[in-house]
């Protein structure tokens, strides 16, 4: 297994960190899958992580002057580590002002991440930053978990209203509830709803939009009943949950949309340049 | 739905409704006294009277006059309601509450009488959120029976010389002392805490004694945990009149100027400690 990618641009280098950042404030630990085309940042839904699963896709052309890579074997070109994301951030936050940074897959006393970088300083002499941030390499038995999710079978797909707007809301309806129901329909209308004894509180957005994709998903390619578009689709979620997706963007997309099941789970997606993000928040009875 | 397209229908139920432009003017006064999650809402003819209270010996109020409001409607001479302040504040600050020049967010209060929850409509840039609190019955605001005839010391001061005093109080002081007295020292806070006893004088001619009408010396303790809350009113206020009265009694009463450079009041009474004589 062999990792080596090197970024000399400095937007690229900001874009990257401020990619890991965000990663860092949705989860604690997640798998980072290296291919020859990508970067991957999986969060597979367990029960301890209240179910939340996230993907996170970097196109590595986009981010790296350099890049190669030499997975586990030729069949399984890829390589899978359980990383610590905060780590990674903080050592790439070291290193902004860089002409270049190095990340390698190491193996100090156990396998690594390491960032390497010269630092411009006032004399003529550079100074070099290493950082190891400890991995855990992923068995390639396991690998099935990280898979990409599938889009789940949503019963309205609506564009998202301005994220800062969405998370001053969330933010004061945390401290009225530990629940949120989120409902959409496919005329641009979503609702943010708490409901407890001393207080319902409704935010109510309105002209959204709807992805063209936003009719009901058939996939198998049959006929799609019409939905009524004033129907609304819902789902029950832990603020915290939401509250944390929208705490973590710094950045504002491009496109950003959410998919509802109804009853099921909410899937947000976030698309910029040369990042996707989808999180998914289960729904709660 | 947007609040301008509210039905004429609805006003018609409601016994109060109160709208104004930018909803800071009453969520900052109300945070003033937002140190209980209680408080009574008393809305009559001539504006809303919004009281929260403490162990029976402190008593704050918000005074917002109905000319503050761009709408104010009231179908009954007194119109009295008890909500949970804090929840009501995050509702007035749903959108964020930060202060971005040209934006703010628009309020429509309602109530329809007793039973019924609080309806708030807020609306930013487009978006609108309802908001039903309940309500419950009022308690009786206690009458401190606080009366101009019976003040014995009054001066007026600007908040600003104030200001520094309040925020440096020594907070392991059990109680803080107001000395007034026609002589030295004049007008003095004192605290007596861990590191030693520490006193703050204003003399009588000084530029920020805006009015001293006292006559006698009195000097009364207050317990700190009560009148310590009284420094966001402070904060927020450009003059503060300080009063006590035979008993020793102490209101202060706060000039409050808002966003539109509108005048609102608050005001605070405490009883003196008990425990202690008075010198």
């Amino acid at each position: 297994m062999k990792f080596r990618g090197k970024i000399i641009d400095i937007a690229c280098l900001n874009h990257f960190t401020r990619v890991i950042t965000t990663i860092s404030k949705l989860t604690k630990t997640c798998v980072l899958r290296l291919t020859p085309d990508h970067l991957y940042f999986v969060l597979s839904g367990k029960v301890a992580n209240g179910g939340v699963s996230m993907w996170c896709e970097l196109s590595q052309v986009n981010f790296f002057d350099e890049y190669q890579m030499e997975g586990v074997s030729s069949e399984d070109n890829e390589i899978c580590l359980e990383v610590t994301p905060e780590n990674l951030s903080r050592a790439l936050k070291t290193v902004q002002n860089a002409k270049a940074v190095k990340v390698k897959l190491t193996k100090k006393h156990c396998p690594c991440l390491t960032v390497a970088a010269e630092l411009p300083t006032l004399s003529s002499v550079s100074r070099v930053v290493t950082h190891d941030v400890p991995v855990d390499v992923i068995p390639r038995r396991l690998w099935n978990e990280f898979k990409e999710p599938d889009m789940p079978d949503f019963d309205v797909s609506i564009y998202l209203p301005p994220l800062k707007t969405m998370k001053n809301v969330v933010d004061r309806m945390k401290n009225l509830s530990n629940f949120l129901v989120m409902e959409a329909n496919l005329s641009g209308e979503m609702n943010l709803k708490i409901d407890t004894d001393l207080v319902s509180v409704t935010t109510h957005f309105r002209d959204l939009g709807n992805p063209p994709w936003g009719e009901d998903s058939s996939q198998d390619g049959g006929p799609s009943q019409s939905r009524d578009p004033e129907a609304m689709a819902e789902a029950r979620v832990d603020i915290r949950k939401l509250q944390q997706f929208l705490m973590g963007q710094q950045v504002n997309p491009s496109k950003a949309m959410c998919n509802i099941v109804h009853h099921g789970v909410v899937h947000l997606i976030l698309l910029h340049e040369d990042v996707s993000l989808q999180y998914f928040i289960p729904a709660v009875a | 739905m947007p609040l301008s397209t509210q039905s004429q229908a609805d006003d018609e139920l409601y016994v109060f409704v109160a709208t104004l432009d930018n909803a800071r003017n009453l969520s900052n006064i109300l945070r003033a006294i937002a140190f209980k999650d209680h408080a009574i809402f008393s809305a009559t003819p001539n504006g809303l009277k919004v009281t929260v209270e403490d162990s029976k010996c402190m008593q704050a109020n918000a005074f917002i006059q109905a000319e503050i409001f761009q709408e104010f409607t009231i179908r009954e001479d007194l119109v009295g309601f008890q909500v949970n302040l804090t929840v009501l504040l995050d509702c007035l600050n749903i959108f964020g509450g930060t202060t971005v020049t040209g934006v703010s967010t628009t309020l429509r209060m309602c109530y329809r009488g007793y039973g019924y929850p609080l309806t708030l409509f807020l609306e930013e840039g487009g978006v609108v959120t309802v908001c039903k609190i309940n309500t419950q019955e009022p308690e009786e605001p206690i009458d401190f029976e606080f009366c101009s005839s019976n003040v014995t010391n009054k001066v007026i001061l600007q908040s600003e010389s104030l200001k520094e005093a309040f925020s440096e109080l020594d907070m392991t002081s059990e109680v803080l002392q107001i000395t007034m007295s026609p002589s030295q020292p004049y007008f003095r806070l004192s605290t007596f805490g861990n590191s030693g006893n520490a006193h703050y004088d204003y003399p009588k001619d000084s530029d920020m004694m805006e009015l001293f009408q006292c006559t006698k010396t009195q000097t009364n303790r207050y317990k700190m945990s009560l009148l310590k809350p009284s420094t966001k009113a402070l904060a927020l206020s450009c003059k503060v009149s300080v009063r006590t009265d035979i008993r020793g009694f102490l209101s202060l009463q706060y000039l409050v100027r808002n966003d539109d450079g509108q005048i609102c009041f608050v005001e605070y009474y405490c009883c003196p400690d008990e425990e202690v004589e008075e010198e």
